[in-house]
């Protein structure tokens, strides 16, 4: 039953996102364009890499607001090891990816050994992850970075974006792994009963450990890759990504209470944003308006999908 | 779902062993007098540091600066001890600040545009009650939608422009009665009336039942879904209430969304100790917890700590409390 209620909602979600896209393309030339959806898939990586860790952590019932602030720490970070501290710029940006895989394993310890519910847990670490990259950034930007370092965030590999053969390769590992391995069906134990999971002698907190850290880990990539993108570090950045992450997960057929989600749903929950970003703003609907629309369509999608569950176990 | 459910601070009548009034006071309020001796050890301490500190004009900068989210946490706290959660309230009060400013400058009468706010606030998340009490969305799916659609629908519309040449008459915060700021009056009233009504109000304890098991409530007659609109219709009430405090603080209002309000409302109500999970807590803990943030901000620029690091001292702060608050859970059970 469960299975089938997860087919009818992405199958729903394929269909409205075919649906936007078919109208899109009327509304211009340049929608349906290879550059144009290339690039699109440029923009969505930094989203598209916290959501995908994200859904392993909402599937067990858990939540990570703190990724836009490690997001922002990791950014500020790299750009201090390498010019302050003058580290080589790859070791550089590796040691500020294993700080926020270490921000994001701090924040599983808080869940696991203090019983804090991740809600809260990670909103005092939103604020805390925050504070350190405004306190070391000191409001100084860090620029000027080797010409080599932007083919990671503005250049392409073999035609396509760097970034996106990242989010593609991170995609299928993460859907293998959450729907073929042992280790994933945990995951969804974990979020439909987590008493129950622990009787059944599954190690619920190694595994949540495991899943924070891995939403740090995915967080602070996707800080490199911004920094990269955008050529310069600022203390502000990934602000409220944490929410965009979320919508795109819970769009895509994850239940926020756990038990149930896929990666397949959460990448065409991504698409359908992205899509309706890019191709309003080029029928010429501010960015704002697009906002609007997404809030409803995320409501909707739900409200449908709860509808079609309803009639289902009738 | 694994749950602890706390005992909501009311103990029935005529229990075997009645332990003194104090031990049952802590009890009851345990978390509500840590966050209250952090605010007295902090007053005590900067005040040592810096006399200034205590002056009547930084006091009223504490106070009254805040009560706004002070206000806007108690009907937070009522929606997150029913077992729901509200992401969009920060959007909320950017889009009744720009009404109740609209309105004022438009010529219409001052109440008019003190009571849009409320009436708007109530008829917004009247939609979001019906969303997640009758069509059964979860209720931080539901508000993350809403908090997209106000949040993109005032920039589209207002283009955050500034909306100045307020009428004095509107600007309430800045009132005083007796000599004390309005919005101290209005936090302190609100919140004692929220507190007395959710401890002795049969609609109030309904509201912890349903938090602390809504089955369980539902068996025993309670109406949870009639309920749960009605608390989230309040919180709107609350929010068009914050924002005729936060409205009127200034000349001007920014026609924006004001940047992580949501957070800070959220965290007040949850270090002020109202769990998370529903079914505990109180709306005196939101308010006390609203000034200890209030305070450790002052506290830290009175000390001369940069600015650059207060948000990660307060996070620091914050992170402290929820351990604190669990360690004390824990050996408590």
């Amino acid at each position: 039953m469960t299975l089938k209620s997860l087919i009818r909602h992405e199958t729903l979600l394929v269909l409205l996102l075919v649906a936007v896209l078919i109208v899109l393309s009327f509304q211009s030339d340049r929608f349906f364009t290879v550059s144009n959806l290339l690039n699109q898939g440029r923009l969505m990586t930094e989203i598209g890499l916290i959501a995908i860790a994200m859904t392993f952590v909402i599937a067990t019932g858990g939540i990570d607001l703190s990724v836009g602030s490690i997001l922002g720490l990791t950014a500020i970070l790299a750009g201090v090891f390498w010019q302050n501290v003058g580290l080589p710029l790859p070791v550089a940006a590796l040691a500020a990816i294993a700080v926020g895989s270490f921000a994001g394993f701090a924040n599983g310890l808080i869940i696991t050994r203090f019983a804090v519910p991740p809600l809260i847990a990670t909103l005092a670490t939103l604020a805390l992850y925050r504070g350190l990259a405004e306190g070391i950034s000191q409001a100084r930007s860090v620029r000027g970075y080797p010409d080599w370092f932007y083919v990671l965030g503005q250049g392409d590999v073999l035609g396509v974006p760097t970034q996106l053969w990242i989010l593609l390769a991170a995609a299928i590992v993460a859907s293998v792994v959450l729907a073929y391995t042992r280790w994933g069906r945990t995951v969804y134990a974990i979020g439909s009963n987590e008493t129950a999971s622990r009787f059944s002698g599954l190690s619920v907190e190694k595994t949540k450990l495991a899943l924070y850290t891995a939403s740090g880990c995915a967080a602070a990539v996707a800080g490199v890759i911004f920094v990269s993108r955008v050529s310069t570090t600022r203390s502000d950045m990934g602000t409220g990504i944490e929410l965009d992450a979320i919508t795109a997960v819970v769009l895509g057929g994850t239940s926020i209470f756990g038990g149930r989600g896929t990666i397949v749903g959460t990448i065409i929950g991504l698409c359908l944003i992205q899509a309706l970003k890019n191709g309003l703003s080029l029928a010429g609907v501010k960015g704002d308006g697009t906002i609007m629309l997404i809030g409803v369509v995320l409501i909707l999608a739900i409200l449908a999908s709860n509808l079609f569950e309803r009639s289902g176990t009738r | 779902m694994a749950m602890t459910i706390d005992l909501p601070p009311t103990h029935p009548q005529g229990s075997a062993q009645r332990p003194g009034v104090l031990r049952r006071l802590f009890a009851d309020y345990g978390q509500e007098f840590v966050v209250l001796a952090a605010i007295i050890v902090l007053f005590v301490v900067v005040t040592l540091v810096n006399p200034r500190f205590i002056s009547a004009n930084n006091l009223t900068t504490i106070f009254s600066g805040n009560a706004y989210i002070a206000v806007a946490a108690i009907g937070m706290s009522m929606v997150i001890i029913t077992g729901h959660i509200d992401v969009s309230v920060g959007a909320l009060i950017g889009v009744l600040a720009t009404i109740s400013g609209t309105l004022a400058v438009a010529g219409y009468p001052v109440w008019v545009a003190w009571l849009a706010p409320v009436l708007v606030g109530m008829a917004v998340n009247a939609v979001v009650g019906v969303l997640v009490a009758y069509a059964r969305i979860p209720s931080i799916v539901v508000t993350l939608g809403v908090l997209s659609i106000l949040r993109g629908g005032l920039i589209s519309v207002t283009g955050g422009t500034w909306i100045s040449d307020l009428p004095p008459d509107f600007l309430l915060a800045q009132k005083r009665l007796l000599g004390v700021p309005a919005p101290l009056i209005i936090m302190v009233v609100l919140t004692v009336l929220a507190a007395l009504w959710m401890r002795y109000s049969a609609f109030g304890r309904s509201l912890y039942a349903i938090g602390g098991n809504a089955e369980a409530a539902l068996a025993s007659g309670i109406p949870t879904e009639r309920r749960t609109l009605a608390v989230f219709v309040i919180h709107g009430a609350f929010a068009g209430l914050a924002t005729i405090l936060f409205a009127t603080q200034l000349q001007v209002i920014q026609s924006t969304v004001p940047p992580n309000l949501e957070l800070t409302v959220i965290t007040a109500s949850v270090i002020g100790g109202v769990s998370i999970l529903g079914g505990s807590g109180t709306v005196i803990g939101s308010t006390l917890a609203t000034i200890l943030f209030a305070t450790i901000g002052s506290a830290l620029i009175f000390v001369n700590v940069s600015a650059y690091w207060l948000r990660a001292v307060i996070g620091l702060l914050i992170l402290a409390t929820v351990l604190a608050d669990m360690l004390r859970r824990r050996s408590r059970s």
